[in-house]
């Protein structure tokens, strides 16, 4: 009895019986309830030639949706109050074969449904699609089992009863699955390597230049995850990165993909964050970036999303291109214009990192004293212990060179 | 998805609005407090936004190293010039905002006379582990 191939059989079971009408936590119920049964019957060591017809050993899958979908309607039955839903079931046309990629986009757009907050997406995201375990995903995100259960018990309630007759906005798929990627936790399962598999699996069974834009942005970023620490984890810079530890494979397929998706000319923004990294990922060196046609790709992302912290990272870019005083012109053309500095919220929080960014670009600019003041100011406002570590380092190492007698 | 810590001070925060050391309510208005501050973890664990949640008590002690081969020093008799902590809450929201408005609905625990004490709490953002995308 193979547990992984079990686990790995849920989503499709789970979305089968969603598609045939199920709700979503009871289906879940039935799921499980099939594989406790699998357990109980399944030989312990399926040999080939153990195979005879209807065994579940030959197709797993097809016993457990029949299982499953029994378990569902005795549940159903024995539920007066849902005779109605029954009775919806039952007139519903037999069970066809279908194709089983269908079956899993309904789940995605299930799980991302816009009724959900983010949190709740992502943990229904993971437990329902990614075949998770509650505990997997409560390590992964550092809170309680129990704080988790109750995430997800609550978002199956919430989209329990959205009938799903025709695709959901694949947009709000995609931005569930790239909060999974973004989140540095790691448990026992690395939440990074998950989200490609899942998108992965999106790109399979949909056809969209976005899904092929963000799967190639997950494998270019994902490819110079181990340059980007230390040993002792501290953050290594862009430019400091050992580009020999660069996984170039994920990097030829990443640009692969993404070719294929801007062929198509129909440009969204992960296409365009991942014709970015792709740059980065190009360049033998650091100096040899060709920072001009990263500021082009900017100048599309800041025209497709007008986000600060996009006009953010295009005045890193043309800082690089055009040099330090261009950076900072287009830095202080931010502050004048951009929404997001004098704050949504009434609080005037500052667009993260401006801080970091201005004081690169006065060190690069020769003015050490200006940079390690900001450099103290953007450690302040760190989100993580990585990042403070890294710019007070980099504040540290400014005045100790202002306090050598000669330097400046 | 971001875990701030609410904390709740002994002393060392600004003075609440109703100002009535605890030792001076009802016994009446003391249940009443103690189940509005249950009923609010169980609100938050039923969310799914609940982490932790401890208290305190209020007597700590500030310890130092004192060199080698010495015992560790302990503070003398300054204790009320320590900004002591009550007890704290973690929670895992969606937002700041949302870290902002239960911390305020936790500030509006009845004290005395039943009428909330107004009390400052405060939110402190966990420092999260690094994206992974940080270039």
């Amino acid at each position: 009895m193979n547990e992984v191939l079990l686990r790995s059989l849920v989503p499709s079971v789970l979305a089968v019986l969603v598609r045939r009408g199920a709700d979503f936590a009871a289906a879940e119920d039935a799921v499980q309830e099939a594989l406790v049964e699998a357990v109980r019957v399944w030989p312990a060591d399926p040999s080939p030639s153990s195979a005879s017809r209807g065994d579940p050993v030959r197709d797993p899958k097809g016993w457990l949706v029949t299982v499953a979908w029994r378990r569902f309607l005795d549940a159903a039955r024995a539920d007066a109050a849902r005779r109605r839903r029954e009775d919806l079931v039952e007139g519903e046309p037999a069970p066809g074969p279908a194709p089983a990629a269908d079956d899993t986009l309904r789940l995605y757009f299930l799980c991302a449904h816009p009724s959900l907050t983010p949190s709740s997406a992502v943990a229904l995201t993971l437990r329902a699609v990614g075949g998770l375990t509650t505990r997997q995903i409560a390590r992964a995100y550092l809170v309680p089992e129990a704080t988790m259960a109750q995430r997800i018990s609550r978002a199956k309630r919430t989209v329990s009863g959205v009938r799903l007759d025709r695709p959901g906005d694949v947009a709000t798929v995609l931005r569930v699955l790239y909060l999974v990627f973004n989140e540095g936790y790691s448990g026992d399962v690395d939440l990074a390597a998950e989200a490609i598999r899942l998108t992965r699996q999106l790109a399979a069974a949909v056809d969209h230049p976005e899904v092929a834009g963000l799967l190639a942005l997950m494998l270019l970023h994902h490819a110079r995850r181990a340059a980007r620490t230390a040993p002792d984890g501290s953050l290594v810079p862009l430019a400091e990165q050992d580009r020999g530890r660069w996984d170039t494979g994920a990097i030829a397929e990443g640009v692969g993909i993404l070719r294929a998706a801007l062929a198509r000319d129909r440009l969204g923004e992960f296409q365009a964050q991942a014709a970015i990294a792709a740059l980065h990922a190009d360049a033998p060196t650091a100096e040899e970036t060709d920072w001009a046609q990263i500021v082009e790709w900017y100048d599309e992302l800041v025209r497709l999303t007008d986000s600060p912290v996009v006009r953010l990272n295009r005045a890193v870019a043309v800082g690089e291109a055009d040099g330090p005083r261009a950076g900072l012109a287009a830095l202080a053309a931010l502050d004048d214009s951009s929404p997001g500095c004098s704050g949504s919220s009434g609080r005037g929080h500052p667009v993260p990192r401006r801080a970091a960014v201005a004081a690169y670009l006065h060190e690069r600019d020769g003015d050490p004293v200006t940079a390690a003041r900001l450099y103290v100011e953007a450690a302040h406002q760190a989100p993580n212990l990585a990042e403070r570590d890294h710019l007070t380092r980099r504040a540290a190492r400014l005045n100790a060179r202002l306090r050598r007698p000669g330097t400046r | 998805m971001a875990k701030y810590l609410l904390l709740k001070h002994y002393r060392g925060a600004p003075a609440p609005v109703n100002d009535v050391p605890m030792d001076q309510w009802t016994p009446e208005e003391i249940s009443a407090h103690v189940r509005y501050m249950r009923d609010f973890a169980a609100r938050l664990e039923e969310t799914g936004e609940f982490v932790d949640g401890q208290a305190l008590a209020p007597e700590g002690t500030f310890v130092r190293y004192d060199g080698e081969g010495r015992p560790p020093v302990t503070d003398g008799p300054f204790a009320e010039t320590k900004d002591l902590i009550a007890g704290w809450m973690v929670i895992d929201v969606d937002s700041h905002e949302r870290a902002v408005e239960l911390a305020g609905e936790l500030s509006a625990a009845p004290g005395a006379g039943g009428e909330p004490i107004h009390e400052w709490l405060e939110v402190r953002p966990f420092l999260a582990a690094p994206p992974t995308v940080t270039e």
